[in-house]
């Protein structure tokens, strides 16, 4: 058995990293609504920093509200994708096939601007350059082009309904759909930070996509945000963010018309690692499970609970890994960690037609659907920075120990070294709370009943993980643990083919592949 | 194109250039003994070192000499199929996406070449330019990206097996999948067999017809610089008793998918099962009933009534060619249809105007003519052609026959050629029986107004499509395939993989079962 990565190894090869591009100019600032750019009602900007050195980017057009709950931007992008909604639109009469071919052309445009969408995303939103350009664009043009594939093939079912009857079912799109987007991955949910987001909304224009379709308004959440999830003519609202807002959603949903919900919310995943496990795999695995992304993923391996013989030497590799860090400009090459990304509050707001699931497959799916989406406003706060510091001193006053790491980078932006928690329980704070940082928390164990039952007591359901080479064990946990996404000798391992939600509070639905649940009855008398 | 080799085709195209390995044949041919063999992305002579002339079928002349391919070289393509095939090859561990991107690959590259492909397709088929080129290579390009979009979406499950156990299922790949496709559709018939089996990563040994083997030659070309693996698709121009016979028969053929007549599918199904009991798909023959009730759209039913008989020269498998028409409107259908005909345009296929090109061969156009004379002679009523077309090439004149009795020859047995038969009903009742009075089973239509009537004809007819209001309506989306004697298994459609996959059963003790 050969490992992946041997010889000639057909694994499609990354591509070769370029040199991030120097001097980007950011080209699109206004609200993009019909395939054309706007500036808000109100006239209002906002403007975007950079976390690296908290310089200045850009200011961009923010979509804001005139009154109560309804914003005058996202009206009109509302009004816009409803007109493209409409039976006997471009849209709407357009082959399924043919909506399969603009996501395609879609993908071949944003692989075409890879480089620019990359640098974007490392200046906007802090992200590693290197991550961005592999892994986020990777995965986004995966995601685009796996859903192109599904357009048409979504299919309805006939039913042999008793009596003499023909039924089938049609897989309609929802319609308007409002989709609010966080700030972590923005490429790849689609969401990008506002700068690259906008910058989509150039391609989706490009690749043909008809005017409406896709509506991309930048705005906060509270304001813009709350347009979407409290409009009477959104017919789905899917937000990705913190479980907070998550709550939100779904209350202005049922304050409103009752519109379809889904949630990809917040985790505290459990990340077991048994005795039997490879080490060095384990602690590779439970590394990069917390720290990728400077710690801000909504699947982070947060509470890490090692199994008591090996539990001592668990701690003092993840150490000595976690002192490997280079934090620094995350343009740089080498560099492992960049800055702090700013508050929960984050989101971006997209509305596209259609359906659950991941961007593309609304799109897809939901076919007819127009999409507004709107990106968070990013205006840097240190709110997310120091919650992180405010998290981790609260860890040092409970009684865990502080193994390394513990405080602020450098003098300049949002820089935090990594840190890790030994002798850590579930009572502390920073085990039971999303940290949403560089900050690893290793818990002990001693049985598998109770880690079973400590794993799952949390309010959340994203992710877990077990580490073992026992067939009994890894098929047990698979089907114990609480999690949308149960990994096993693995962490993070995510791709346009799975789908991928939360149990209890981390989320409603699953994006990527949840086909419709929707069907509408057409019974035809015979 | 070399000269003199081209036979003087009436090439309004201007200049089809023929490529061998990669090179023009002007080139090639003068060291090359004819268009070679695909084997593992390389270019080989047969092992005979034998070659066969293909004709354009619109002079009768040679375009050029094709390496014959038998039971030599079937060996040597499915040894390098199976060693594309290993566990630990660059094929077997490729991502599923990435199947899906060399075969959306693949459909780019055709479209780059779509001109000259349809070219080629209409000098060694007779078809019209204008449909090579908008229909057949329009649903090439179409059925391989939507197969491409299958390659990661054709999941297995897991089963909720009784007792402490967990059990799922994998979609394997079949393995070496032997594949024989037929002269009508050649690019077309190819994207549908090949989309389906490289989307769940089996390795295919094809076998093209002897008639018209270059344009999927020249594909070959295509699915190399895709970037497949070498052995993953395997190409052979040659005879059905002699190569055709080799893969049908061959021990280490997984799996056979023939299209063609039902007559050499009864042959493949036998040597499948006196070899080694390999998986068979067919995709035979038809005789298929097309029925207009009264109600019906007059204007539309005669128009597809005609474009269900005389779609590529009549050389459908599905074609409609027992056209039933209600007593009360019978004249004025036949009268409006032998009208359509005598206007149908037949001649030089490169001429934009033309509507109908030659039959594909000379015994075609023979087996054709005689079908003709049988007609004649049991007395249906020729109202229209009949005869040759031209002074030489295999042109056809758009025949129809009226007053036809089920009992007639050509009312039983599949012509292959532009010969309408229109039949009289009454009733609903004694059209479904009429209907369905037949060994094949492969499409059937009806045209109506009446929502009542067209389910229930729809569920009474025994063919694996039923169009209803409309005819030969395919879209890669749709499955397609034959009761009866018209075949076995589906191609198109998700339906159309089950017949590329083995589906593996993977059962696990596992300590304790929980829901």
């Amino acid at each position: 058995m050969k490992k992946q990565g041997s010889d000639s190894n057909p694994v499609p090869v990354l591509p070769v990293l370029p040199e991030p591009l120097k001097d980007l100019k950011i080209k699109y600032t206004k609200i993009f609504i019909n395939n054309e750019w706007h500036n808000s009602v109100s006239g209002k900007k906002f403007e975007v920093f950079n976390p690296a050195n908290e310089e200045k980017i850009c200011e961009i057009e923010e979509g804001d509200k005139l009154c109560v709950f309804i914003t005058a931007d996202v009206d009109k992008a509302v009004k816009a994708a409803r007109r493209a909604f409409e039976l006997g639109s471009p849209w709407r009469t357009m082959d399924a096939s043919e909506r399969g071919r603009l996501l395609n052309k879609l993908a071949d445009l944003v692989e075409r601007d890879r480089l620019i969408l990359a640098t974007m995303e490392a200046i906007d939103g802090g992200k590693l350059f290197s991550t961005a350009y592999l892994m986020d664009l990777g995965a986004c043009i995966k995601t685009l082009r796996y859903c192109a594939g599904w357009a048409d093939k979504i299919h309805g079912r006939t039913v042999p309904m008793d009596g003499n009857f023909f039924t089938f079912t049609r897989h309609e799109p929802i319609g308007v759909c409002g989709q609010i987007i966080p700030w972590n991955f923005p490429l790849v949910m689609f969401i990008w930070k506002i700068a690259p987001a906008l910058y989509m909304g150039s391609l989706i224009k490009e690749a043909g996509f008809p005017p409406g379709v896709v509506n991309i308004v930048p705005g906060f959440g509270p304001t813009a945000g709350a347009a979407i999830s409290h409009h009477m003519d959104i017919d789905k609202v899917a937000f990705t963010g913190s479980t907070e807002v998550g709550k939100l959603i779904k209350e202005a949903a049922g304050k409103s018309n009752l519109k379809r919900v889904t949630l990809e919310l917040g985790g505290k995943s459990p990340n077991i690692i048994f005795a039997d496990a490879d080490l060095d795999t384990a602690v590779e695995f439970a590394h990069i499970g917390l720290f990728y992304h400077q710690g801000q993923c909504c699947i982070a391996g947060s509470r890490i609970f090692v199994e008591e013989p090996i539990y001592d030497e668990f701690v003092r590799r993840s150490i000595e890994r976690a002192k490997k860090y280079t934090l620094g400009d995350p343009l740089l090459p080498g560099v492992q960690q960049g800055p702090q990304r700013k508050t929960e509050i984050c989101l971006a707001y997209v509305v596209f037609p259609g359906e659950l699931g991941g961007e593309g497959e609304r799109l897809a799916s939901s076919s007819k659907t127009s999409v507004i989406c709107f990106s968070q406003t990013t205006k840097i706060d240190k709110e997310q920075f120091q919650k992180i510091l405010e998290l981790i001193e609260s860890g040092k006053k409970d009684g865990a120990k502080l193994e390394c790491g513990g405080g602020p980078w450098g003098d300049k932006g949002y820089f935090i070294q990594p840190t890790v928690f030994s002798n850590v329980t579930d009572d502390m704070r920073i085990a039971k709370e999303e940290i949403f940082g560089p900050v690893q928390q290793i818990m002990k164990f001693k049985t598998v009943d109770e880690v079973i039952k400590r794993a799952n007591n949390t309010s959340y359901g994203l992710a877990a993980a077990v580490f073992t080479k026992d067939i009994d064990k890894a098929l047990t946990f698979a089907a114990a643990l609480q999690a949308g996404t149960v990994w096993v000798n693995c962490y993070s391992a995510m791709s346009a083919q799975c789908p991928f939600g939360g149990f209890k509070m981390s989320g409603n639905g699953r994006e990527m592949r949840q086909l419709l649940q929707l069907f509408k009855r057409h019974p035809a008398v015979v | 194109m070399a000269g003199g080799k081209r036979g003087g085709c009436p090439d309004a195209a201007g200049g089809v250039t023929i490529w061998v390995g990669g090179v023009p044949l002007r080139e090639a041919v003068t060291t090359q003994a004819g268009v070679p063999i695909f084997i593992n992305n390389e270019w080989h002579d047969a092992v005979s070192k034998k070659t066969f002339p293909t004709i354009n079928p619109a002079t009768g002349e040679v375009i050029c000499q094709v390496a014959e391919g038998d039971k030599a070289d079937v060996d040597k393509a499915v040894k390098a199929a199976r060693a594309a095939f290993q566990l630990g090859s660059p094929w077997r561990r490729m991502d599923a996406s990435h199947r899906g991107k060399l075969l959306n690959r693949l459909a780019d590259l055709i479209e780059r070449d779509r001109a000259y492909l349809a070219a080629l397709e209409t000098l060694d088929n007779g078809k019209p330019y204008s449909v090579s080129y908008l229909v057949d290579l329009d649903m090439v390009v179409k059925c391989l990206r939507y197969f491409a979009g299958w390659a990661d979406k054709f999941h297995g499950k897991t089963i909720p097996l009784d007792g402490d156990f967990f059990c799922y299922t994998r979609h394997e790949p079949v393995g070496v999948c032997g594949q024989i496709i037929p002269w009508n559709f050649p690019l077309l018939m190819q994207a549908w067999k090949l989309g389906p089996a490289l989307a769940t990563g089996n390795v295919v040994v094809m076998k093209v017809a002897e008639q018209t083997p270059l344009s999927a030659l020249y594909i070959a070309n295509l699915i190399k610089e895709a970037g497949f693996p070498p052995g993953v698709v395997n190409i052979i121009p040659g005879y059905g008793p002699t190569a055709g016979a080799a893969i049908s028969s061959h021990m280490d053929v997984d799996k056979v998918a023939f299209t063609g007549s039902t007559e050499v599918g009864h042959l493949i199904q036998k040597a499948a099962a006196e070899s080694n009991l390999k998986r068979v798909t067919l995709e035979l023959g038809g005789k298929s009933p097309n029925i207009i009730m009264s109600d019906a759209d007059m204007d539309w039913a005669v128009d597809q009534a005609h474009f269900a008989l005389f779609f590529n020269q009549g050389q459908c498998c599905c074609a409609g060619s027992r056209t039933y028409v209600q007593e009360d409107i019978y004249h004025e259908f036949v009268e409006r249809s032998v009208e359509k005909a005598k206007s149908r345009v037949v001649g030089n296929p490169f001429d934009s105007k033309t509507e109908q090109g030659p039959q594909v061969d000379e015994e075609q156009y023979k087996k054709i003519l005689g079908y003709i004379s049988a007609g004649k002679r049991e007395g249906a009523k020729l109202l229209c052609g009949g005869s040759p077309a031209a002074d030489r090439g295999y042109f056809i004149q758009p025949t129809v026959f009226g007053e036809v009795q089920d009992n007639m020859t050509i009312a039983r047995e599949e012509i292959f050629g532009p010969v309408m038969q229109i039949l009289k009903f009454k009733t609903i009742e004694e059209v479904i029986e009429r209907a369905n009075d037949s060994k094949y089973g492969l499409a059937a239509a009806v045209f109506t107004k009446d929502l009542d009537k067209a389910n229930y004809v729809s569920q009474a007819l025994r063919a694996g499509t039923v169009w209803v209001n409309c005819y030969d309506v395919f879209g890669a989306q749709a499955p397609f395939g034959g009761y009866k004697a018209s075949g076995n298994g589906r191609e198109l459609g998700e339906y159309g993989l089950e017949a590329y996959v083995e589906v593996k059963n993977v059962t696990i003790k596992i300590p304790q079962k929980n829901s």
